[in-house]
């Protein structure tokens, strides 16, 4: 275990915890965009920064600074208060329709931007380019369709060349895991729409009750998984019943 | 010829020195990038068709960059017997008459600028020449990064060996890989890219980090504008950073090599390829080099000019074939570098020197320079200073020897007000710090960096509030946007100071701008960020009253920001000649023949024509 305090209260923490998790577990709460437990660290937000004090001097992004034995933290230092207040004023004059980054930045008490508005074409702006859905895609599903476009002020994610990707499996992921809603993803009938990436994909009806469910794309996990190949498709209320009456045959439960 | 043994080294160094100092006529022309782009392509062709004319035999070579920017294309001219002389600001007319003269046995005095000493057969130097050495531009210098550039031809390796070429790497091979990395620690040799990280200390830590393959890297990405240290050095001595790889790879135990150069640079793309080449034909690169044992093989990178690839951990992603993005530090590149494995990854000037401190020995590198900062540098010299051009120092110099004495200070002798070190995110120095000594904590505190070594000057007509928002402009365009502080924070900066220069700034503008900057210097994840504010910063501590101006008093002190100047034509000195309406892409000057002149305030765009046209100086900006 690896000892350090957070604010001077002293806590052990397992080695290679990053400092993030050390100072949550001490009981203090930091906003974060970028960081993701299940994900490689990756420290673009910036908004997780405090102040290492001894035993050098360093404002770090907790989120990717491993922990270090008889590290010093202070989470309230001028210069990290100040840190994550411009992180999030910054991010407030991005992305003004967020409520997510407007609840982030009340809490640090930042409740206006002196940095001006998006320009009218990006007034609805949600994208903070915190990487999740990029990496998650590339890291968890390992479709690796979408990817950053662009540089400095430009950057933004796409699929390659803004249409149709071959790569997408219409998984969902990079949804699920935008702290910001950025993405649209839209089920039409027999398809599902990715409008972020100019993408959409069929989907395939259930089995047992035909809803339209599983992305055809994904049909690549029957070969992955044949010992469950037979579910693929399934629809969740479908999968549910079909386990409910299994372990009634079972016995594993008796109806009562 | 196969590079084997010691003998065959100097067998090979022997053919170097013939090729070098010939029994016939010589004539070096210095075909860098910088020669050519001063037309040193057409020189070197009329020397060859006028010898050929005239049936002259002489030996014709192109060689790197001889350093003198100002007075390129250079020529070298060296007889036998007779002397060696460098020629500069050819043309091809003149190289026409060099060779005339040059048939008639003599070396002429027209357009000499220097001799030069070493000519390899002991002959006395001309006496009415300065020697080269003794010129302002060179007194000061020390060249150990450059020792053979414009001195061989560049991917010859027979002339490399005869320069004390590979030397080192022998003399490596015979010491056990630890001793090679104490040596280079002994030295005092610290990185050039910019960091000035110790050489020794990185190259220890790789070779303690557990795993294998290990791997080199030469940085050769350059991004900086206006610099072009490396390139010169890829140009112009490509062996002395292969050798200088091989045997970092031997010290570390890594046996494959990666030089990433970029692609805007297809000269030293095109020469560091054949040198490897070249090396690899020779032995000196493949298996069991010189009967050690030792393998290492060189792999020539073509990265496609971000600025930000040069940067450690965005570089290795994109010769890994990813985008060129830095990430979080650490983990450091010694200890997981490319493909994850232990790596270690060193500049071009960094590598040219190792190569040449295991031929000279620790202990006469660690004698140039001053204690923590041993060895020399090379800046880009340019900028508002008389002589511009590349410059190898010792570390320690001063700010003024460099701008004053090397430099020859303003040209037409105007004040010099600063100096910019460092590349696009270095700072600016005043002319009051000029005593300081060039080193890398001496800057840093001062607030700017070494970088890579661009070195700007400035005079009293540079606006130092436009100097830090042309370097943001630069800057905010090679962010890679990765990161909050770098991307948005930048942009801001950026957005505020021109709105100060456009005369619209407010006081509590440079409060923020301030706040601004030193949150991105603190808070981004990678050193572009880190030091992308050190313009503004630097500019804001040693030149406030500037900033003041614009604000407060809607004033531009150096009369260059045009939404604060005006221009006039003073009466009293215009003889109505009329050029300045012809010059005016505006159409703003109206007046008659040999009336004086005005200027319409509502069409001019102060764009300055004018000013620069009128042959009596009559036309003046109003700040
Ligand atoms: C934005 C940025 C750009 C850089 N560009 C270069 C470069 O062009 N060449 C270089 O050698 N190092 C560059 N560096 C420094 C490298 O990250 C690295 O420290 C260096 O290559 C290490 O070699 P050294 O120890 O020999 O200096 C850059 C760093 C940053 C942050
Ligand atoms: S779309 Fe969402 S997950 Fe993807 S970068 Fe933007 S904010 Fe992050
Ligand atoms: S500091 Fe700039 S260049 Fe570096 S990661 Fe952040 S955005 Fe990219
Ligand atoms: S949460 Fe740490 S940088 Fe984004």
């Amino acid at each position: 275990m690896i000892e350090l305090t957070v604010n001077g209260n002293p806590i052990a923490v397992p080695e290679g915890t990053p400092l993030l998790e050390a100072v949550r577990a001490a009981g203090v709460e930091l906003p974060t965009l970028c960081y993701h437990e299940g994900l490689a660290p990756y420290g673009a937000c910036r908004l997780c920064m405090v102040l290492v004090a001894s035993p050098h001097r360093e404002l770090v992004a907790s989120c990717v600074y491993p922990v270090e034995e008889g590290l010093a933290v202070e989470t309230d230092a001028p210069e990290a208060v100040t840190a994550r207040r411009l992180a999030l004023e910054f991010l407030l004059s991005r992305c003004p329709q967020s409520a997510v980054i407007r609840e982030l930045a009340a809490g640090e008490g930042v409740t206006a931007s002196r940095f001006g508005a998006p320009p009218p074409e990006k007034a609805d702006e949600l994208c903070m380019l915190c990487g999740l859905c990029v990496r998650v895609c590339r890291e968890a599903i390992g479709a690796n369709a979408i990817s950053f476009i662009g540089r400095g002020g430009e950057r933004r994610v796409g699929a390659p060349f803004d249409v149709q990707s071959d790569a997408c499996i219409g998984c969902g992921a990079c949804a699920e895991v935008c702290p910001t809603g950025a993405i649209w993803i839209e089920d039409r009938g027999h398809q599902r729409i990715l409008h972020n990436w100019n993408t959409t994909v069929e989907l395939h009806p259930c089995p047992a009750c035909g809803r339209f469910f599983a992305p055809e794309p994904t049909a690549f996990l029957k070969e992955v998984l044949p010992e469950t190949a037979e579910l693929w498709g399934m629809c969740p209320e479908c999968l549910r019943q079909r386990a409910a009456r299994q372990w009634i045959e079972q016995d594993v439960v008796k109806p009562t | 010829m196969r590079v084997h043994t010691r003998s065959d080294l100097e067998k090979l160094s022997a053919e170097g020195i013939a090729a070098l100092y010939p029994s016939r006529l010589k004539i070096s022309v210095g075909m860098a990038t910088c020669g050519l782009a001063t037309g040193a392509d057409g020189v070197y062709h009329a020397l060859r068709d006028e010898a050929a004319a005239r049936g002259l035999d002489l030996a014709l070579v192109a060689v790197g960059c001889i350093g003198y920017c100002q007075q390129e294309p250079l020529v070298d001219v060296r007889m036998p017997d007779r002397g060696r002389v460098l020629y500069a600001r050819m043309t091809p007319e003149r190289a026409r008459a060099l060779i005339a003269a040059l048939a008639q046995g003599a070396l002429p005095a027209e357009g000499a600028l220097a001799a030069i000493r070493e000519n390899g057969d002991g002959s006395e130097p001309a006496k009415d020449l300065p020697p080269l050495e003794e010129l302002p531009f060179y007194a000061h210098q020390h060249k150990v990064i450059l020792r053979n550039s414009g001195l061989i031809a560049p991917t010859r390796l027979e002339e490399y060996a005869a320069r004390e070429g590979y030397q080192g790497l022998a003399r490596a091979l015979a010491l056990p890989p630890q001793a090679v990395v104490d040596e280079v620690s002994r030295s005092g040799l610290r990185g050039r890219g910019g960091g000035g990280f110790p050489t020794g200390r990185k190259w220890q830590i790789c070779r303690d980090a557990p795993g294998a393959p290990k791997y080199i890297i030469c940085n050769g990405d350059e991004g900086d504008p206006g610099a072009y240290m490396d390139r010169t050095v890829l140009e112009s001595d490509p062996y002395s950073v292969i050798e200088g790889m091989v045997i970092g790879g031997y010290a570390i135990g890594a046996s494959e090599g990666y030089i990433y150069v970029r692609d805007e640079y297809p000269l030293a793309v095109e020469r560091v390829t054949q040198a490897v080449a070249r090396a690899e034909d020779a032995g000196l690169l493949g298996a069991d080099i010189l009967g050690s044992g030792f393998d290492f093989s060189v792999r020539v990178v073509r990265g496609a000019g971000a600025f930000v690839c040069g940067e450690e951990t965005a570089l290795i992603a994109s010769i890994e074939g990813g985008m060129g993005e830095p990430r979080p530090k650490p983990p450091y590149p010694a200890t997981s570098g490319l493909w994850g494995q232990p790596t270690v990854i060193n500049n071009v000037k960094t590598w040219a020197s190792v190569s040449a401190i295991l031929a000279r020995g620790a202990d006469w590198y660690a004698g140039l320079g001053v204690e923590g900062n041993t060895g020399t540098v090379v800046f880009s010299l340019v900028g508002k200073v008389a002589n511009t051009g590349l410059v190898e120092v010792p570390l320690g110099l001063t700010l003024r020897e460099m701008i004053e004495d090397i430099g020859g200070g303003g040209p037409d002798g105007k004040a010099v007000k600063a100096v910019q070190t460092g590349g696009p995110s270095g700072g600016c120095l005043p002319a009051r710090l000029f005593h300081l000594p060039i080193d890398y904590e001496t800057l840093t505190e001062a607030g700017s960096i070494m970088g890579s070594g661009g070195m700007v000057v400035m005079d009293e007509e540079t606006c130092m509030v436009d100097v830090a928002r042309y370097f943001l402009n630069f800057t905010m365009d090679e962010s890679c946007g990765k990161c909050t502080p770098c991307r948005e924070g930048t942009r801001a900066m950026h957005t505020i100071l021109s709105r100060i220069v456009a005369g619209e700034g407010t006081p509590e503008d440079l409060a923020l701008l301030e706040e601004v900057a030193v949150w991105v210097k603190g808070a981004a994840l990678c050193g572009l960020g880190q030091t992308v504010p050190n313009p503004v910063l630097s500019t804001l501590r040693y030149f406030r009253d500037e900033y003041e101006a614009h604000v407060h008093e809607r004033r531009c002190p150096a009369g260059v920001c045009r939404a604060l100047i005006r221009l006039a034509i003073r009466p009293d000195l215009c003889t109505g000649c009329g050029i300045c309406q012809r010059e005016c892409p505006a159409g703003a000057i109206r007046g008659e023949k040999r009336e004086p002149h005005v200027i319409d305030p509502e069409l001019c765009t102060r764009c300055r024509l004018c000013h620069d046209a009128c042959p009596e100086g009559a036309i003046e900006i109003v700040r």
